[in-house]
């Protein structure tokens, strides 16, 4: 089973997933992907240090997809890519 | 409406100053997530999917034109440009950094707002009738009561650690508006046989897991004991109700547990107790309330203004938004105008800043400045002149604010669901959407009659699927969207909770669903019968046997 971690940011609450050297960034597809359970578990220890950074941190379980990776689950979809209905105003988040 | 005094502007200027120690604590790691949470929710911040979202209390449902600026700066300034209205006549923000909130909620200080009261296990802000003070059938504006309960709610100690959140719902028509009978309080204004007017008081009502309709306690509660049989429920519920299991916490739960007339025997005990106490509100403070509400000057004007009756015989428009969007007002010449929240395929409840100025405005111009929020996402103007409502229908045309659809199939209620909710299993507004599309033709919406569509993304039941005559339930099947519908709710004088009709529909499903379900009215209907009352009479069985015939 393929897992990796997914937070908010603290400061925007932006959905964000841990990538490799325990960088956070806003791509799934750059998320650092635990193939076993001893991974996994080590990875969420990394993410809940810091928590200055991100609020919640948990694991999710990702396919390959296209080359990249994508949620399994259609809720940490959503997350990954944003509402998906279209806002009234496009308009980027301030800060974005 | 009710202004601050400085008692009102000094409590709240002090939470945004605690505010903003908390945030910048938090942020410099000085204080931990969980410690954080319960005090950044007391303010209405809530972390979503994919940001923090900012609940903004919105009094029984008034604002003023100054405050819906502040609102449409919000949203422009601190958000994506949109806020969406709820069903506790409030207003979210979905797109704020927490770095933001100090300064938010300081901008909303300066016009006596806060996002107090929007989340916790208290005392939530207090609804009412969005057509309170105008409304032709009123006997008294329930919004009086609902600031004498918000002034005695607010920061009340005993009562902000409750066993779960509280909710009170203010009418003071005989025709709810304000779905008392699904509150954990409902109050119902009318007047007994002295002719004196005091409070039907309604417990247990609610939605969620378990939706339950409210059983009426005391049938006539005299105005000056308001606030002691408050407290006197609400200490019942306190010492009572359970803590040990988030879903049976909720007053519902424990009326049903003991029974509608222990319940009432334990609260009127303590009653007796404390009724003559300090709670007891004396008539000069009432008055002092009540002077804030006091109607405005109406200057003279005519019923029937020819400009108004030739722009009927004119434009099928103008007279389909007269019809659905135009409701009856207690003063001669002027109207309630309803500005749809529901354009043709669009996200209820959403509203983008520069509608929202542009409402602020036309506040200004044709109704004394004042704006309501009703429970079912739309912005009321309550005080327009009649001979004013062409030209004010041509502004709300031209800003997608005057879809005549109130009270239609259109106009559907449907909580953010999980393109924003954390707690949500399944899309709602998508399939609000879809349907808003689907009975677009005003035409046909006038022929299917009034219908209300209520969704829900999960069990909590935001969107009050419960009480819609048709309500939707999102749910999570082994990892995909399924909508479940009950029919036969309704949250007016005559509540009822709906009946699930059988199993749960897929997305692709649903609409051509709902679709069948008004084929079948619409077949089975007698001359000038509503949907709800057809259901009533046919029962679940002609429903079920179309829907699931082909299924």
């Amino acid at each position: 089973m393929s897992r990796m971690v997914t937070a908010n940011r603290l400061r925007d609450g932006a959905v964000v997933f841990l990538a490799a050297g325990g960088r956070w960034t806003r791509r799934v597809a750059e998320g650092h992907v635990a193939e076993t359970e001893a991974h996994a578990a080590a990875l969420l220890r990394a993410a809940e240090a810091v928590p200055t950074e991100v609020v919640g941190p948990y694991l999710i379980e990702v396919a390959a997809h296209g080359g990249s990776w994508v949620p399994l689950r259609y809720r940490e979809r959503i997350r990954a890519k944003g509402p998906s209905v279209d806002t009234p105003v496009k308009q980027p988040a301030p800060g974005a | 409406m009710y202004a601050y005094d400085s008692f009102d502007q000094s409590l709240i200027a002090e939470r945004v100053n605690q505010f903003r120690e908390q945030v910048a604590r938090r942020l410099a790691g000085e204080i931990s997530e969980d410690e954080f949470k319960p005090l950044r929710l007391m303010n209405g911040l809530y972390l979503q999917l994919h940001a923090y979202m900012f609940r903004i209390a919105i009094p029984y449902g008034t604002l003023n034109s100054r405050q819906l600026r502040t609102l449409a700066h919000i949203a422009r300034r601190y958000d994506r440009g949109y806020g969406h209205f709820t069903t506790r006549q409030n207003i979210q923000f979905n797109w704020i950094r927490l770095e933001d909130t100090p300064d938010i909620l300081a901008e909303l200080a300066g016009v006596e707002m806060h996002g107090i009261q929007t989340s916790g296990n208290c005392i939530r802000n207090v609804t009412a009738d969005h057509f309170a003070g105008v409304a032709a059938d009123e006997i008294e504006d329930p919004r009086i009561w609902c600031e004498i309960v918000r002034q005695w709610s607010t920061f009340h100690p005993e009562f902000s650690f409750l066993p779960r959140k509280f909710k009170i719902a203010i009418t003071g028509a005989p025709h709810d508006r304000a779905a008392v009978k699904v509150n954990d309080i409902g109050l119902r204004m009318h007047k007994n046989a002295a002719g004196e007017v005091g409070f039907e008081v309604i417990v247990g009502g609610g939605q969620g897991r378990t939706p339950a309709i409210g059983v009426t306690i005391r049938d006539f509660l005299p105005k000056q004991h308001l606030l002691s049989y408050l407290e006197a429920i609400l200490r019942t519920y306190n010492l009572l109700g359970r803590r040990d299991n988030l879903y049976k916490s909720r007053i519902k739960i424990l009326v049903a547990a003991v029974g509608a007339a222990k319940f009432a025997e334990a609260v009127e005990e303590e009653w007796t107790r404390i009724k003559d106490g300090p709670l007891v509100l004396p008539l000069a403070e009432i008055k002092r309330i009540e002077a804030q509400f006091a109607p405005p000057q109406y200057a003279p004007a005519d019923p029937f203004p020819p400009e108004v009756v030739a722009k009927r015989q004119a434009s099928p428009a103008f007279a389909r938004w007269m019809r659905s969007n135009v409701a009856a007002h207690r003063q001669p010449g002027y109207a309630i105008v309803t500005l749809s929240l529901k354009p043709d395929g669009g996200i209820p409840g959403d509203a983008t800043a520069e509608q929202m100025d542009a409402i602020a405005d036309l506040a200004d111009s044709y109704s004394h400045g004042e704006i309501r929020v009703s429970h079912v996402q739309n912005l009321v103007l309550p005080d327009v002149r009649r001979a004013d409502l062409p030209a004010l229908w041509d502004r709300l045309t031209a800003l997608g604010l005057a879809t005549p659809n109130i009270g239609l199939i259109g106009d559907i209620i449907a909580c953010p669901g999980l393109d924003y909710c954390s707690l949500a299993n399944a899309r709602s507004i998508p399939i609000a959407q879809r349907l808003s599309e689907r009975f677009a033709d005003p035409e046909r919406q006038r022929e299917i009659g009034e219908l209300a569509i209520k969704i829900s993304g999960c069990i909590n039941a935001c969107g009050h699927h419960h009480v819609g005559h048709i309500g939707i339930l999102g749910v999570d099947k082994k990892g995909e969207e399924f909508y479940q519908i009950a029919l036969g709710g309704n949250a007016d004088e005559n509540a009822s909770i709906g009946d699930i009709i059988g199993p749960a529909f897929s997305a692709d499903s649903v609409v051509d669903a709902v679709a069948t379900i008004v084929d079948v009215y619409l077949d089975r209907r007698q001359e000038g019968e509503r949907f709800l009352d057809a259901y009533r009479r046919l029962g679940q069985a002609p429903f079920k046997e179309k829907l699931y015939a082909a299924h």
